[in-house]
């Protein structure tokens, strides 16, 4: 399957670019997408467990990705 | 009711005037406004980010949540993004209520919550010329709704 990694803040400053695509094995999870994000160069300037987003929602590292989901690792937000 | 993410400067007069009510005897306005001086470092302007689409549909939750806690629909919030100076508004909360106490409580509420919940970053840029992303302890992971 393929899903779109949107990158933001430090975590788009860590990796260079703003979103990646990943071609991940079908049954993948967020924490599957987030083991390759960190194995990527700059990777390791990201948490292990960021707080993470699928399609516009807060979710767990064990939740299941489909083809075409939209995964957002979210900064410490700082709005305001 | 309605919330933005604006990359415009906040017109916060129209604001005050797009929740004016007849029957509605307070209006307040909340402005967040950018500081020229944070943890002892002189700033100079920020750049405000946001990761839009989730931004502007936390803002819409937020606001859905302190209209039905505190008894008022005339509500709306900015935020603006993009590189703002010292003292221009970075957010900007308008609503009445029939009662002022009531109307104090959904404000606070609303820019506590904003602050804790909607995804947006901000870099802070200082008078030596160097720019850093700031964490002022918003969620976070461990954290998750």
């Amino acid at each position: 399957m393929n899903v779109t990694a949107l990158l933001f803040a430090s975590y788009a400053d860590a990796l260079g670019r703003p979103a990646v695509e990943l071609s991940l094995p079908d049954g993948s999870t967020v924490g599957d997408a987030l083991v390759r994000l960190r194995g990527m160069p700059g990777g390791t300037a990201l948490p292990e467990t960021p707080l993470v987003a699928v399609n516009l929602a807060y979710a767990k590292p064990g939740a299941a990705l489909a083809n075409g989901d939209e995964l957002a690792l979210i900064p410490p937000v700082a709005g305001g | 009711m309605r919330s933005a993410i604006v990359a415009r400067p906040i017109d916060v007069a129209a604001l005050a005037a797009e929740v004016a009510r007849a029957e509605h005897g307070a209006v307040i306005v909340f402005v967040g406004s950018v500081r020229d001086m944070n943890e002892g470092r002189a700033v100079t302007g920020i750049e405000y980010q946001a990761y839009e689409a989730m931004a502007g549909r936390e803002l819409q939750t937020i606001v859905a949540e302190a209209a039905g806690k505190f008894g008022t629909e005339a509500i709306v919030v900015e935020h603006r993004t993009g590189r703002l100076a010292v003292r221009e508004a970075s957010v900007a909360i308008a609503l009445s209520h029939g009662h002022r106490g009531p109307a104090y409580e959904a404000s606070r509420y609303i820019i506590e919550e904003l602050k804790r919940r909607v995804p947006v970053w901000k870099r802070e840029e200082y008078v030596d010329g160097t720019r850093e992303w700031v964490d002022p302890g918003g969620l976070r992971a461990g954290a998750p709704r």
